[in-house]
């Protein structure tokens, strides 16, 4: 096989396996650090008893998501060696600033935190983890600060047939960032907070700690309104950007082959036949891709043929169209995705306003119990979109991905490392849902898990049990 | 004045110092839970010993790694590409010994944490011995071409000279590991933490001695830094004297400090002997890569000195305060984590 489709294979799978983890960790940690500090301020410990349920899953997931870290790190050099060449002087920045910065923090104030319960004021405690929390937020903006620059590259210029950083202002303020970093973490809240619903749901569908549970919930429900209906604001600016700065990203995800009517309707669903380039049977609803676009019932986007003449005009000869279909549906099942989580969420605050939430019909927790996968899928279609619809480009008009593999790393190397890593993820995988299931079902009660091994109840020196 | 270039070069060797020193002891203690500890309870205090830190230790490899990739570009996509199949068997370590901690004390059950264990010890044997292996490499020289990339076949990468690299940092790691040991728990389990690391001296010292000397013979750094290598040479056999001594006299503090010593002189001597190359070319020193052709632009360097000057302190300053936090022994009947 091809190394470059091997090398993007494994880039893919290990890259979306790291980010299932990634969110859920950002967004446990907001709702954590909000129930320790509800604890500090009320004095209340079913607060406190709260934070360390739910600190029970962060942490196993955290673990999953560091591991999987180190790889993503290590991949750009060990399968991407041009790439890094190419780009190190710009990429490598951010990335190191992410070690220092975040995951110093992150690691640092975590072990303090899992270990500090005892030995920490309670304030030290809690700013522990809103340090943690505070590194989260750190590693997402410098990682997205390096992919905000492979998608809209600033701040750079070609010096001896690579790109060199010559402002690195340019580069944090880079638009792209600041619109791409604000969907995804606020996508990383809602992960975190459906996923609270999602398992106070099902415990109160068991009828398990009811009120503990409750309690969850109603925190989880806000966050996950309040940050599902941002991400879906700041994802119609980031849509608009798209449309100035990778036309062609956008036409692919509307399959739109030609440059459409003014007014533009928005194609709901379409059978795309890429071969022919056109679409068969479509769906659309008039002005809405326009609007979507420009905020106004007017204008005009280009189509992919007409960008596809251009690019060939500008960068050579080459196909310069994205796949089309997975370009099309993973921006149609975030958008889909997104938007029935905030109707859900919507719903769920006001019963919870009403104070209904203990009358509710138990379809309503059952939806939400199943809803914890909906911030997943749609994570991972966002990505799918912004990465597969920028091909076949790693940095947008200056690089190809097909320029970018190790020219010293054979197939057979790369189909090694890729069902190794396959294999351990897998286990990982099957592991992580196990103990997940596991602390859920046991409930807040024993949530400290060694309880029963403490050896002699009258033995006063083990005083610090937590 | 120092250059930018050397600044960098210096701050990647002190990253990896620092890695090889702090995590290196936390590998020594995943060694020493199946070496050293008889039964579960000593397994776990063993890992509740170094729970607080491992995580953090491991990113000084991580910043490592970032550092490299932006200021010298070339030397991460050598060297990365070039040990590819090395590097898949540090991650696959990394991963499950990273997990191993946080699962192992999930589940009661014998045959679940046995699993954990084995991974904990793997995890904690392999990295060390691929990363001897590596740095050993890196001074022997590898074939690097013309366009820097490299084209090892397995010999180039293991061989009898770098074998011993690997299993000499692996011996480092583990007595490190077990002076670590002394200073955070007590009783039978310290002292024999300590009777072990005292019987490994001699080993280690053999170990050592037969790295420098196969050192002087397989590759050029003698000859490019006599001067200065013959001086760390000097200073490591002190440190070892000062480690042996102080470990005998159950001075556990100096000891567990003068052991860092020698792994901070070790790799240091190889850090100094690549300077100002970062890795050598077996197929022409003109295709060595340097602190200047593999370096990113004069300005990422300065923007990177800017912001890495400036977080440093701040990291280390609470990185040692977390030591401070969790300065008391690990008990047994305390609540243990892991």
């Amino acid at each position: 096989m091809d190394p470059v489709m091997l090398s993007r294979i494994q880039f893919a799978s290990t890259t979306l396996f790291h980010f299932i983890f990634v969110p859920l960790s950002i967004g446990l940690a907001l709702l954590i650090a909000i129930m320790e500090t509800m604890y500090v301020i009320k004095g209340k410990e079913e607060y406190k008893k709260m934070a360390k349920f739910w600190a029970h899953l962060f942490l196993i997931n955290f673990a999953v998501g560091v591991v999987t870290g180190i790889l993503q790190e290590f991949q750009f050099g060990m399968n991407w060696s041009d790439y890094s060449r190419f780009v190190g002087d710009v990429f490598g920045a951010p990335l190191a600033v992410e070690a220092l910065l975040a995951f110093f923090l992150e690691s640092t104030f975590l072990g303090l935190w899992i270990f500090g319960w005892d030995r920490l004021s309670k304030k030290l405690h809690l700013m522990s983890i809103w340090l943690v929390f505070f590194g989260t937020l750190m590693s997402a903006f410098w990682i997205i600060v390096a992919n905000a620059f492979m998608q809209v590259p600033v701040g750079y210029e070609i010096n001896n047939g690579r790109a060199e950083m010559n402002d690195f202002f340019a580069l944090i303020t880079n638009k792209q960032l600041l619109l791409e970093f604000p969907h995804t973490v606020l996508a990383a809240f809602m992960t975190g907070a459906f996923f609270v619903v999602g398992v106070s749901a099902y415990k109160m569908l068991k009828r398990k700690d009811y009120e503990f549970f409750k309690k969850s919930f109603i925190i989880a429900i806000i966050v996950g309104m309040v940050s599902s209906i941002g991400v879906a604001l700041v994802g119609h600016s980031q849509a608009q950007y798209l449309v100035e700065t990778q036309p062609m990203k956008m036409a692919a995800s509307e399959a739109l082959w030609d440059t459409s009517s003014d007014p533009a309707p928005w194609t709901v669903f379409a059978t795309i036949d890429t071969d022919n380039k056109e679409n068969g049977s479509t769906f659309q609803i008039p002005y809405l891709l326009s609007f979507l676009s420009y905020s106004k019932f007017s204008g005009s986007l280009e189509g992919m043929n007409q960008l596809q003449e251009q690019y060939v005009e500008e960068y050579g000869p080459g196909d310069y169209i994205p796949p089309v279909k997975t370009t099309f549906w993973s921006f149609r099942i975030m958008v889909g995705s997104g938007s029935i989580l905030i109707l859900l969420s919507m719903y769920g605050v006001y019963l919870v306003a009403r104070k209904k939430l203990d009358q509710v019909n138990k379809w309503f927790l059952h939806i939400m119990v199943w809803a914890i996968s909906l911030p997943f899928i749609a994570n991972w279609a966002g990505w799918i979109m912004t990465e597969i619809g920028r091909q076949p480009w790693t940095v947008f008009g200056l690089f190809k991905t097909e320029d970018s593999v190790s020219p010293n790393v054979s197939a057979g190397q790369i189909l090694f490392s890729l069902i190794s890593f396959s294999l351990a993820y897998l286990i990982l995988a099957i592991i992580l849902v196990y103990l997940f299931l596991r602390v859920i079902k046991k409930g807040p009660h024993d949530s400290d898990t060694h309880k029963e091994e403490s050896h002699d109840p009258f033995d006063k020196e083990g005083n610090y049990v937590s | 004045m120092m250059s930018l270039n050397e600044l960098w070069f210096l701050l990647i060797a002190v990253l990896f110092i620092g890695f090889f020193f702090l995590e290196g002891f936390d590998f020594g203690v995943g060694m020493s839970t199946k070496l050293l500890a008889k039964n579960d309870s000593e397994r776990r205090v063993l890992i509740n010993s170094i729970g607080p830190f491992w995580d953090a230790n491991e990113v000084w490899l991580i910043t490592a790694g970032g550092a490299m990739f932006a200021a010298f570009p070339h030397w991460y996509a050598t060297l990365f590409s070039g040990f590819y199949t090395a590097l898949v068997f540090v991650l696959l370590a990394l991963i499950g010994r990273g997990v191993a901690f946080e699962f192992r004390g999930k589940v009661h059950s014998e045959t679940w944490k046995k699993t954990w264990d084995i991974v904990i010890f793997l995890g904690s044997l392999l990295p060390p011995l691929l990363f001897g292996v590596v740095f050993a490499c890196l001074i022997q020289g590898v074939p690097i071409g013309e366009d820097m990339n490299m084209n090892a076949s397995f010999s180039d990468i293991v061989n009898g000279y770098t074998l011993l690299g690997g299993i000499t940092v692996v011996v480092l790691c583990l007595v490190h590991g077990l002076m670590f040991t002394t200073l955070r728990v007590m009783g039978d389990l310290q002292d024999r933490a300590r009777m072990m690391a005292k019987k490994l001296l001699i080993p280690l010292a053999v170990l050592l001695v037969g790295f420098a000397v196969m050192t002087y013979f397989v590759t050029d750094v003698f000859e490019v830094r006599g001067t200065i290598l013959s001086v760390t040479a000097v200073v490591g056999v002190i440190v070892y004297f000062l480690a042996a001594y102080f470990i005998s006299r159950k001075k556990d503090g100096w000891a567990f400090g003068m052991t860092g010593a020698v792994i901070i002189v070790s790799f240091a001597s190889i850090f100094i002997g690549l300077f100002p190359r970062v890795m050598v070319s077996s197929i022409s020193d003109t295709f060595s890569l340097t602190i200047t052709n593999a370096a990113s632009g004069q300005y990422s360097l300065k923007v990177m000195s800017i912001v890495a000057l400036t977080l440093l302190p701040f990291v280390l300053g609470y990185q040692i305060w977390s030591y401070f936090v969790f300065n008391k022994r690990v008990n047994a009947k305390d609540h243990l984590e892991y």
